[in-house]
Order: C-alpha cells, then structure tokens, then sequence
C-alpha cells in the first residue's frame, strides 16, 4: 500500500516526480518541523485531512499530502514532512525530510515554498532547525506556533527583529485554536507572484552546519530578538511527580493497562460479537434473495462470511486506536515507555514497545500500526515480528471449544482457579513466552543494533481532543479495512474456489478436502486428521475460521452427525491432538490481516514471509512436542 | 570509553572537575562539556539539546532508577545510563530549579 498517500487524500499528484520548480509559481508547499512542534495540528488545519496528531516524538513517519482547503488554496498541495530535529540524516524520518525537500524523493514534486513549524515555548532549541532549512534557498514563513500559550505564560519574542534576522517573514500562531492562519494565505499569495529581491536581507547563516554552530547561532538570534521563555507548565512537572514515582507510577502504570483490558473486553467482545451476528444475518437476509445458486454461495458463505469473520474485529480494533490516541495525544504514554523501558531492555527492545505489544493481546494489527512511535527501525521490526505471538482474541474461539471439549471442569485453588483455567493460562504465557524468546533471538541475530541508543523526548501533558484521537481511530480503521480487506477478499475467493472445485461436490470431496488428507501424513505426528488439516488450511484466513469450518465438517460427517461440535471432537482426537492444536494456535500465523499490515509497515514481503515461516515452523516443532509428551507420558 | 587524559587536565584546571552525566544525582544542575559518542548519534544528541556549553539538570529517575529524566532547554529527555555516561559533563556547584 505505498500508493496509500496519493489514494488517501485522491490527490493526482503533479505530473512529474522532480519537475523542475517554476521560477516565482508556487504549487507544492512542504510542511517542516520538529516534533511535538505542533505540525500534524497544523497540517490538520490547513488541509481539513485526517492525519495522525500526536503529543509524543516522531510519530508522522509517512508522508501525507493535502490541498490547503483550510485556507481556500485548493490549487496548492502541502506535503507533511516527518518531524525532524535536523537535516542530519540520523534517522529515516530525516532522510525522508531531506529527499521530499531537495525534490530527490520519486512520486513527489520538489517544493516550491516551505512553511516552517516551531515551537514557540521551547525557540531557543526549535531556531536550531532554522539554519539547515532556510540555507536551502527556498521561500520559506517561519510560523512560531502555540504563540499563544507562550504568551499568557509570559514569554515573549521581538517577531519583526526575528524576521529581519532570518530574512523571511515570520508570523505567530496558534494550530490548535486556528488563529494567525492569514499570515500562511498573504505568504503564499505574494510568493505566487514573481520573485522580489528581500528589501532587508541580512541572513546570516552559520559557516560550518553542525550541531554545535546551529545552537551557538540559535542561541545568538534568541538574545538579538529578545526571547524570553515562557514558564515551564507546573502541571507536567506536578504529574509527573506522581505518575513517574517510585511507587505510585508503576502502579498507576499497571492499573491505566488493567484499565484498558478490562474495556476492551469487556465492552469491545460484546460489541464485536453484536456486530458479528448482525453482519451474519445481513449476509442470511442477502442470501435469500439470491436464491441456493453456486452464486449465493460463493457470495454469502464465501466471499461475505470470510469479509465478516475480519470484520468482527473491527469494535475491538477501533476501541484500541482510541485508547493508544488519548494515551499517546495525553503525553502518558511517553511515560508509560520510560516506565517500561528497564523490563523491556532485558530482551533487547525498548520501553517504547511495551505498549504496542499489550495492545497485541487483543489484536496484532493496531499494535503492529502503534509501533510508528518506535523511531529505531530495529526495535520497530523486532517488535512487529514478536506482536502475533500475544495471544489475540482470534484465539480465543478455537481455546475456548478446545478446552470445554477436552479438560474436566476440576478445581485446583479455590472456587476461582480450575483445571481449565490454568490452561488457558498456559497458552496466555506461552505466547508471551515465544514473544519474549523470538524478540531476544531477533536482537542478538539479525536485527542485531550497535549504536541506536534510547533517547525519549517527554512532552508536556495536553487534553487529548476529541477531533485529533477521532481523526485518528478513523484513519487508522481505514487504513486496517483497506489494507486487509482487499488480501482477505482474494483469499477466501481462493479458499472458496478450493472448497467448492470439483462443483456439487461436499466438503471433503473437494480439492480443499483432497489437500487435507494429502497433508495429514504431515500432521499426524501432532495428533491431528484430515478434518484439522482443512480447518487449519482454512484458518488461514483468520484464527477463529477454524470453529465454523470444524463445524461444518462434523456436521456433514454421518459419523458425527449426531453429536454436538465437542462430543464430535472427542470421539475424533485424543487429549494429545487437541492440546497439540491450541499450542498449535497459540504459535502460528493464522491470520492475513496481520499479514497484510505487516507488508504494509516493513514495506516489503520479506518480512510477512519471514514471519509466516518462522512462526509455522515454531507451531509444528510445538504442536508436535505437545501431543508426544502427552502421548508417552500423561496417556500411558 | 575512556577520557583522554590531555582534555582531561585542560579542563580540570578549573574549580570543577569533569564527571559523566550518569554520575549526577537527581536535582544538580551541569554543563555539557562534550560527547563521547560514535558522530551519528552525538549529533542527533546536539540536535536535541546536548550541546557543549548547554545547561542541563538531573530531574528525576525512572521508578526502575534508570532510564533518567534530563531537562535541557526547557525540554525533558529521557537517557539511559548507557548513553548518559559518555556525556562529560561539569556540574555546577548551586541547582536552582
């Protein structure tokens, strides 16, 4: 989905990748700024297009474009840069800023201006990136954004004698409350006309471009405009000394995760299930009318209930974009990774992945999306690997039937702590065991990092608003529908097609079937028949697939007809099988969307295959362990 | 990595002495005096506050008593202890916060 930018916004964009730039003509305006400067704000304004508003370092790491709607410019396009400290190619943030802005970047045209974000409480620093983007010629505005807080907390700034010193104009505004925006319509209307010479110019910039010039210049232009800094909000300071305490904060900590999960499954199960049901009996409805062609089926029970059985998730995944969005736009979860970095460091990742993989407890695919605030593209990739292994609700159908069939209802502690539930808790540790192993093998091997130390910017708390988090939780719900649903729709085409070729034929007559019993020499040894070996080709799909085609298949079964779905099971697999299929489970990829999500945050298929392999391979030696430890030793 | 022994005395001539940022307690206030990092990353520091000559204090340490909270230029980052002890800093002798 790298064509994401341009389908998002349907934006054409200009003809060619490097045109060259028109002298005077403006047509593409870039966006450049720091982070936490407030950019994505800004870009939300100016465009009146969704995009990612966070408070926490380094979260726009794609690019998006927009026509300047918000302020009337719809003949103008604005590229959003990532946020960058400096032009100094550190991170793939920078070298994309850098590429976009000397019109190097393929499928983007080379700006014709540049808007310049700061922050106006923090300028001293911010005046820094000042130097590397105006020695690139461009015209550019600086806009001092959150001028407004700056000044009721009694900073302040000489604008005309920063504008005389930078040589281009310089206006304060306000992002989040849309003031000063005019100044951004009265630059662009005069740059549209041909190039004047600056009547003041006496830009000074720094001889040599590294770190220690720029600040010295930045430093010398703050005293020359009289900046004075505002005061330091007493808030975040006052937060923090509870939410980072020794005591307090990591119980905060534990109760804020406590807090989510008990939402999202509390309250996101019920509702997936409703949706569920309602997707079900619209497809039954549907179906009717279609009559009990070949059409009907591969409409209803093909293509519709494989679309649904992805789509249920959907209550669940948007619940999650909602909570990472006021954790994330709060400023908390800045915290929460500092919190969490000690832990996380023993496997090799860093505090800024724990939250990405708790969110993989109820679905890998937001938390493989949330792990974009992981600026290390190392950490970022071992922690998507690792995230399919957090036991995801999709498990939850196949473990629950498994373990109603198979273990007896026996108390071990108490009223609470039964046979059943210690093996649910297994499976749960399991995971979180493969994840954790599979991340320190990923770390000492191939995604192996030298110097890529953890620096964490912590920004000041803010009120999430609701427009930026519902911006969001509606971006991030598009871009999962989008991605996933086209790779889902062609795979239960192709599922389809397998389980109903040769035509007229059941089940087991088909060449889905055929497939199953060809590969059961392959899964016998893990206690599984050909019946598994179909719901497992199935469940390729999603995870909880397996259930109904299980169904399905003792349903059709004479043998089993009978009997209900677990009384079938039992007369089919020994407690060795079974238990070999949910540490199957618990193990294997079984699940296109993350797929897809995958392909589409490493921007490669090599990932996605990778993953696909190892964790198969890991689900076999597993499942295969399993059903053979039970065989020889619980059994005999 | 080891201070070489040359800057060392250059800059100890002073009052203060050098010590590594990690080396700081919470609440004391210092000077950046340089860093000791491969260049890609000891710029990307400079970038975002820890420059020679900046003024940075010691805020607070994780509840895990590491990674620690620095606040430079009026921004708060967060460094581990590997990374904060190649920064040489000269602590200042009065903290106001």
């Amino acid at each position: 989905m790298s064509d994401c930018c341009s389908t998002d916004t349907g934006i054409a964009l200009l003809e060619s990748p490097a045109a060259p730039r028109a002298q005077g003509k403006i047509r593409t305006v870039a966006l450049v700024g720091p982070p936490n400067s407030g950019k994505s704000t800004l870009f939300n304004r100016l465009t009146g297009l969704r995009q990612k508003v966070a408070n926490y370092p380094g979260v726009t790491v794609e690019q998006h474009f927009g026509k300047l709607n918000g302020i009337g410019r719809s003949d103008l396009v604005l590229i959003d840069l990532p946020g960058i400290y400096s032009l100094d190619s550190y991170s793939e943030d920078a070298r994309v800023a850098v590429d976009v802005l000397h019109g190097a970047m393929p499928g983007t045209p080379a700006p014709d201006a540049v808007l310049l974000v700061l922050d106006s409480l923090h300028l001293r620093r911010q005046l820094m990136l000042a130097a590397p983007v105006l020695s690139l010629g461009l015209p550019t505005l600086v806009l001092l954004n959150m001028s407004d807080l700056m000044e009721t907390r009694g900073g302040e700034v000489d604008t005309l004698a920063l504008a005389q010193e930078l040589g281009v104009p310089v206006a304060k505004i306000s992002a989040t409350r849309g003031t000063g925006l005019d100044s951004i319509t009265h630059f662009l209307d005069r740059k549209s006309e041909p190039e004047q010479p600056h009547p003041f110019m006496r830009l000074e910039l720094p001889v040599v471009g590294n770190a220690r010039s720029y600040r010295q210049w930045a430093t010398g232009i703050s005293t020359r405009t009289k900046y004075k800094a505002p005061f330091s909000s007493e808030w975040t300071r006052k937060l923090d000394e509870i939410l980072l305490h020794r005591i307090w904060g990591p119980l905060l900590f534990l109760i804020v995760v406590i807090a989510v999960f008990q939402v999202v499954f509390t309250i996101g199960q019920p509702l997936s299930d409703g949706f569920g049901s309602i997707l079900n009996a619209a497809g039954d409805k549907v179906g009717i009318y279609l009559g009990h062609g070949w059409v009907e089926s591969l409409l209803i029970n093909g293509i519709w209930r494989g679309v649904a059985s992805v789509l249920v998730f959907l209550p669940q995944i948007l619940l999650l974009f909602l909570f990472i969005g006021v954790l994330e736009d709060s400023g908390y979860l800045a915290r929460a990774a500092l919190i969490a970095d000690r832990v996380m460091r023993s496997i090799g990742l860093n505090g800024k992945a724990f939250i990405p993989l708790l969110s993989a407890y109820a679905c890998a695919v937001p938390a493989i999306m949330a792990t974009r605030t992981i600026e290390n593209k190392r950490d970022r990739f071992a922690t998507i690997l690792v995230a399919p292994f957090m036991t995801c609700s999709a498990r939850l159908p196949i473990y629950i039937l498994m373990i109603a069939a198979f273990i007896p209802n026996r108390r071990i502690v108490g009223d609470f702590f039964g046979m059943r539930a210690a093996v649910m808790l297994s499976l749960y540790l399991l995971g979180f065991l493969a994840a954790f192993g599979t991340a320190w093998l990923l770390k000492s091997s191939i995604l192996k990092a030298a110097s890529a130390p953890f620096i964490l910017e912590l920004p000041q708390y803010r009120m999430p608003t609701l427009r930026s988090v519902g911006l969001r939780v509606i971006d991030r719900g598009l871009v999962f529908l989008k991605t996933a649903g086209t790779i889902i729709l062609s795979v239960t085409v192709v599922l389809w097609i397998l389980s109903h070729v040769p035509f007229h034929s059941d089940l087991p007559q088909s060449v889905i079937g055929h497939i199953g019993r060809f590969i059961e020499p392959v899964i016998r040894p893990l206690g599984f028949n050909w019946k598994i070996g179909i719901g497992l080709l199935s469940s390729v799909v999603a995870r909880e697939v397996i259930v109904g085609t299980l169904g399905t298949l003792y349903g059709a079964d004479p043998a089993t007809q009978s009997l209900s779905l677990q009384a079938a099971l039992r007369h089919d697999l020994t407690l060795g099988g079974a238990m070999a299929l949910v540490v199957f489970f618990a193990f294997a990829m079984q699940c296109t969307s993350t797929l897809a999500i995958v392909k589409r945050e490493t921007n490669s298929w090599k990932w996605p295959a990778l993953q696909f392999a190892y964790m198969s391979v890991l689900a076999y030696a597993a499942a295969f362990a399993t059903n053979q430890i039970i065989l020889r030793l619980i059994l005999r | 990595m080891i201070m070489q022994d040359s800057e060392f005395q250059r800059n100890s001539r002073g009052i203060h002495t050098l010590s590594a940022l990690s080396e700081l307690s919470v609440g004391t206030a210092a000077v950046v005096e340089s860093l000791d990092l491969p260049d890609e990353v000891g710029h990307h520091l400079m970038h975002m506050g820890f420059a020679p000559e900046a003024r940075v204090i010691v805020v607070r340490r994780a509840p895990a008593g590491d990674p620690t909270v620095y606040s430079i230029d009026g921004f708060e980052i967060a460094l581990r202890r590997e990374t904060a002890r190649f920064i040489r800093v000269r602590p200042q002798q009065e903290g106001p916060r």
